[in-house]
């Protein structure tokens, strides 16, 4: 596997905050994993557990405390050239969880999505810029005339359309979903979905696919990391995590799943992990393989107990 | 009291009948509601489902009178049950004024749970403050009382260390344990009915379970009465005695959570079923519901689910299919159950699903759930 198949390469990122002298929040703590092109990478875990982190360390809205990021075989994670930074808001876009938050309400649906070709200068003429916003509203299944519309006269599932349009209108490689169906109903998260899905075939996207919702994540990834307190505990393609889960927290999260089925579901227990009283510590664990793709943080000793 | 009157399990404690309510707006009058029936019996869980906008808010915001001001009650009756002093009385919701609902109901009789735990809060106030409030006014308790009992609240709903926890602010917790500060009021009157409107989409998924865990055991020791509305039709088959599925302002199919699973007849209802991904999707896309809800701004004629209907017959867009009655609990309004319809099967995708839970149902439990 050469070098060439990785979009990003992350590398024992941390990141941590201060939010008095006295107190440090280890938020990301030593974290590494691969992003093959093409594919699509989902970052599970529960509130708190610094996937929404990572996310914003990838795409710089937080500079990492310590550790490197590679994207394309180059190194984003400390100080960047003016070039540099150009090169990678373009090529990495991010798509947010509440489209009515991300969107701003002042400004029409044109304006909206041709951000990046104005600070890019991208076009030629005004008539090229509204053809470009028109054409990628079509890609994204929005009619053209509502590019002269305000973001409030749309329902949740349009708006998250146009966010998803002013993200890949920069044409990326690599685009961070954080959370951006959970705020959406069920059907219109399928459709969504759908999109994302017929969008990375069209244009060869790369995802990182950050969200809690495990089903909606088996579904859209092909690799997947979970995250507990800071550390990938477990990482492995979907077949891996689902199928043969090892960590107690990875099967603590599964077991957690709502199944549509009210036989199964009334006599489903969910269980427990905590991991204050479970013995575990994260900080001595480390990189354990299972196979190729998949690997557990763990000590030895838990290595040898949990794969009994 | 020998003859104090209980309300048996299975009685109807909760009846709401043709209920049909419209918003002036600026842009017209948006018919929200067009006639609901539905009944709760004391003991049982029902669960309103539908996506946003079909007025499942609506509908049980009528019963706890919050409704918004442009609100119009175009007809029907919220028959509330209850026993007081003894005495098994019968009043219409609908007849109250705020104030008066306000004061003698909320709380005291009917409860309810709010989707974001932060905003249902009031951030001003510890956490003992807002708890302690409603036992004072409703029970008539000492301040000191009232304090008591809002510790054993607390440990009640699992919260660790409830004495600190009471002098807490609302800021101060994590979004489930504010969850469980908000179950904590709702049942800390004894209410009969708790009303949960969307009380985990706010939640990662290892605590919703946690939290619904928690009102079913509330519902269990007190015997409440629950109303559950959400999308989430994993939460719905946890929970739910009954299912309602509420389309455009009106319920199109109802039944037992068996019959709504397993022997779902409306299409709306499968194409709700099929667009949640299921573990054992191997299919390459979601299947979606094509368009969006219709526009309740303008009358709708004839079947409302109509022009997203693959299966929809001409008399569709005419006329409005009456409830079909399938069985004694299982209630259908399509044209596709009238005796001169086509005979109509249930999508293929749906069906293989169905074998797979069916076969998954009748294996012995494994793994995980057998605890």
């Amino acid at each position: 596997m050469s070098d060439q198949d990785y979009i990003l390469q992350v590398k024992d990122l941390k990141q941590y905050f201060y939010p008095d002298r006295k107190h440090v929040v280890k938020a990301v703590d030593g974290v590494s994993f691969n992003v093959r092109r093409g594919t699509t990478f989902g970052l599970v875990g529960e509130s708190g557990s610094g996937k929404s982190t990572i996310g914003k360390d990838l795409i710089r809205l937080n500079d990492p405390t310590s550790g490197s990021i590679l994207f394309n075989g180059e190194e984003i994670a400390g100080k960047m050239r003016r070039e540099r930074i150009k090169n990678l808001t373009s090529k990495m876009q991010m798509i947010f969880q509440d489209p009515m938050a991300s969107l701003n309400p002042k400004k029409k649906v044109i304006d909206i999505v041709a951000e990046g070709l104005d600070a890019n200068h991208l076009y030629s003429s005004r008539e090229e810029r509204t053809e470009k916003v028109c054409r990628m509203l079509e890609t994204v299944g929005l009619s053209r005339e509502f590019a002269n519309r305000y973001p409030h006269m749309f329902s949740g599932g349009q708006r998250q359309r146009i966010g998803i349009a002013r993200a890949i209108i920069m044409d990326p490689d690599l685009i961070i979903a954080d959370e951006c169906i959970s705020a959406l109903d069920v059907s219109i998260q399928a459709q969504v979905v759908n999109l994302m899905k017929d969008l990375q075939d069209a244009r060869k996207l790369t995802y990182v696919f950050i969200a809690h919702d495990l089903s909606m994540v088996k579904y859209i990834s092909d690799y997947i990391g979970v995250l507990h307190l800071g550390h990938m505990v477990e990482m492995g393609t979907k077949d891996d995590i689902f199928d043969h889960p090892i960590h107690p927290y990875t099967k603590s999260l599964l077991s957690a799943i709502p199944e549509p089925n009210p036989e199964t579901e009334r006599v489903r227990k969910v269980q427990g992990y905590d991991y204050f009283t479970s013995g575990i510590d994260y900080d001595q664990g480390t990189e354990h393989f299972l196979n190729e793709t998949h690997s557990v943080l763990c000590t030895d000793e838990e290595f040898a107990r949990w794969t009994i | 009291m020998e003859n104090e009157y209980v309300i048996q399990n299975g009685e109807p404690i909760l009846e709401i009948k043709d209920l049909s309510v419209s918003f002036d707006t600026t842009r017209g009058r948006l018919n929200a509601i067009r006639g609901v029936n539905l009944t709760l019996h004391k003991g049982e869980t029902v669960a309103i489902v539908g996506e946003s906008g079909s007025g499942k808010s609506v509908t049980v915001k009528n019963v706890m009178g919050i409704a918004s001001s442009n609100q119009v009650v175009n007809s029907g009756e919220i028959l509330y049950t209850y026993v007081d002093n003894g005495e098994k009385k019968t009043v219409d919701l609908l007849k109250y004024t705020k104030k008066k609902l306000i004061r003698e109901i909320n709380g005291k009789h009917i409860a309810m749970v709010f989707q974001d735990p932060m905003t249902a809060l009031n951030p001003l106030f510890t956490i003992g403050y807002q708890l302690s409030e409603g036992l004072m006014l409703h029970k008539k308790m000492s301040k000191k009382e009232a304090w008591a009992r809002s510790a054993e609240l607390l440990e009640e709903v699992g919260i660790t260390d409830p004495e600190l926890c009471l002098k807490r602010y609302p800021h101060q917790l994590s979004g489930g344990m504010r969850q469980r500060v908000v179950i904590a009021i709702a049942v800390s009157c004894d209410p009969d009915i708790l009303i949960c409107d969307e009380p985990t989409t706010a939640l990662d998924v290892t605590i919703q379970a946690k939290i619904l865990e928690l009102i079913q055991e509330m519902q269990r020791k007190k015997n409440i009465s629950v109303i559950y509305i959400t999308h989430d039709l994993g939460v719905v088959a946890k929970v739910a005695d009954f299912v309602c599925v509420m389309y455009a302002g009106k319920i199109v199919e109802r039944g037992t959570a068996q019959e709504i699973y397993f022997n779902a007849r409306h299409p709306y209802t499968w194409g709700l079923l099929l667009s949640m991904p299921d573990l054992s999707t191997k299919d390459d896309r979601l299947y979606t519901i094509p368009g969006s809800p219709p526009n309740l701004l303008h009358e709708v004629k004839g079947d409302a689910f109509a022009a997203r209907n693959a299966y929809a017959l001409e008399i569709d867009f005419e006329e409005e299919p009456p409830m079909f009655r399938l069985s004694d609990t299982h209630e259908v309004a399509s044209w596709l159950e009238h005796p001169d319809a086509p005979k109509v099967d249930v999508p293929e995708e749906l069906q293989r699903r169905l074998e797979h839970m069916r076969s998954k149902s009748r294996a012995p439990e494994g793994g995980n759930a057998d605890e």
